[in-house]
């Protein structure tokens, strides 16, 4: 299963990079867009940090990987 | 309280020494520019969760928690002689909560929310971005007190971005050195004492890539590394056995983690955003995540849009992990900590954003403003809600 997730994985990087065309910086207006942005908004702060402490997971999401307690 | 006050004072520092700056102006394309300020965002929070698992009496009792959220990040940016562009980001945040849970390192207490505490955090980073090479340095330092528990974070970070400035890479590796003041429960205390600290530390190690596919698409993946080492349980977190004998949580001294992810942006049309993130985590604790969190910003007009989101996750447990009363005394490690259980859960909610060229509500600088509500729920009954507000002025 776990091969199957890293094949499926390798082909989306794989079409999604080789799809790839060159935008100029004047045809960006939409990729600037501020919802557009590849990150977390300010106000998912605190959504992020609860996250974090009520689940067993964290990291890789721009986010802390560590500090801070969360253990109330 | 101490901190704030050196951060702050040493922020006045730097805008004191930036102030001071005569460079002579050059006769190059670049002109070096003072530091001044870019913008400021207020980020405030009201979360309140309730459950019935806490770890605090061994994975049965509540979970009542409230918290009040506050945090002020200024950033300022200076261009450089050079063709440099130089930012400077202060953030202080503070937390007030109050927990039933904590409470109940007491037995004896009452089980109202009434325990409180307050954390505060402050940080300061650092980058420096060369537009003619098209790479970034950055660096940055943090830190984050409460009552029983202290952190200090570092982190340095390289970018480069692709000859056309489609794509950037960015490597970053990120430590926190923290101490754990040790509240054992009061019934243990006879035995095993209470107070002194113990140390926790996490490095962590990041590597992402993001790709301009086309004018309307973009792609971002990114792979964690973190590894986690000293005392990495909580000393009021109690465990009962199935001899009705009572513990303190005890968990290994090491955990390495590795979180995958891939965040995509794709404007549909003229008005539809659609916003996906997933991520895959495991670590040697065998806990195993999937994460998938879809956003989709609907522009009612160009200021104005609302987001409705979902997010849908899903963990198994960790190896040791065991309900109320099921641990038995032949095992090493244990925890009767529903966070580290097997469930799912969804988040759900909508966020509305309003930023117009002439100030949100007319007023100058107030470039915008976006307000978040969210209701969580999680297979093991605890439910939580949270409503964010960001002010932004630029």
């Amino acid at each position: 299963m776990k091969s199957i997730y890293c094949i499926c994985a390798a082909l989306l990087i794989c079409a999604a990079t080789s799809s790839c065309t060159s935008v100029k910086e004047y045809q960006k207006n939409k990729i600037n867009d501020a919802e557009m942005a590849l990150n977390n908004r300010k106000a998912e702060k605190t959504e992020l940090s609860f996250q974090t402490y009520r689940e067993g997971s964290s990291g890789a999401n721009a986010g802390k990987s560590g500090g801070g307690c969360g253990c109330n | 309280m101490k901190r704030i006050f050196i951060t702050g004072f040493a922020l006045l520092g730097l805008l004191r020494v930036a102030a001071q700056d005569n460079t002579p102006a050059d006769s190059t394309a670049y002109k070096a520019q003072k530091l001044k300020l870019d913008e400021i965002n207020l980020v405030s929070s009201y979360y309140k969760q309730d459950g019935n698992n806490s770890a605090v009496t061994g994975g049965i009792g509540t979970e009542k928690l409230t918290d009040i959220s506050n945090s002020l990040d200024v950033k300022f940016v200076k261009h450089g002689a050079t063709g440099k562009k130089h930012t400077l980001d202060v953030e202080v945040g503070v937390d007030h909560y109050s927990s039933a849970s904590s409470d109940m390192i007491d037995l004896s207490a009452n089980t109202s929310a009434s325990y409180s505490d307050i954390r505060v955090y402050p940080s300061l980073s650092y980058t420096m971005e060369n537009e003619e090479k098209s790479n970034t340095f950055g660096a940055g330092v943090s830190s984050s007190t409460e009552y029983d528990y202290q952190s200090f974070g570092g982190n340095i970070s390289y970018s480069k971005k692709t000859k056309d400035k489609n794509g950037e890479f960015t490597a970053r590796f990120q430590t926190y050195l923290d101490q754990v003041k040790l509240i054992n429960p009061i019934e243990l205390r006879s035995a095993i004492g209470n107070g002194g600290t113990k140390g926790r530390n996490t490095f962590a190690g990041t590597l992402s890539y993001s790709q301009v596919v086309n004018k309307d698409f973009q792609l971002l993946f990114q792979a964690d590394v973190v590894s986690q080492q000293g005392y990495l349980s909580l000393p009021f977190h109690r465990v009962y056995f199935n001899d009705g004998s009572v513990h303190q949580e005890n968990l290994p001294d090491s955990r390495f983690k590795i979180p995958l992810a891939v965040r995509a942006s794709y404007f549909l049309g003229d008005n539809i955003i659609i916003r996906a993130y997933y991520r895959y985590y495991t670590d040697d604790w065998k806990l195993t995540s999937h994460t998938a969190d879809l956003e989709v910003p609907v522009k009612l007009s160009p200021f104005f849009s609302i987001s409705p989101f979902y997010r849908y996750y899903t963990q198994s447990a960790v190896k040791y992990f065991s309900p109320y009363g099921q641990h038995t005394g032949s095992e090493q490690f244990y925890t009767s900590n529903y966070d580290l259980s097997k469930f799912d859960s969804s988040f759900y909610g909508m966020g509305i954003r309003v930023a117009t060229p002439n100030g949100v509500f007319g007023i100058r600088h107030f470039n915008a403003l976006e307000i978040r509500y969210g209701h969580y729920s999680r297979s093991t009954n605890l439910n939580s809600d949270i409503v964010s507000i960001n002010i932004k002025y630029k």
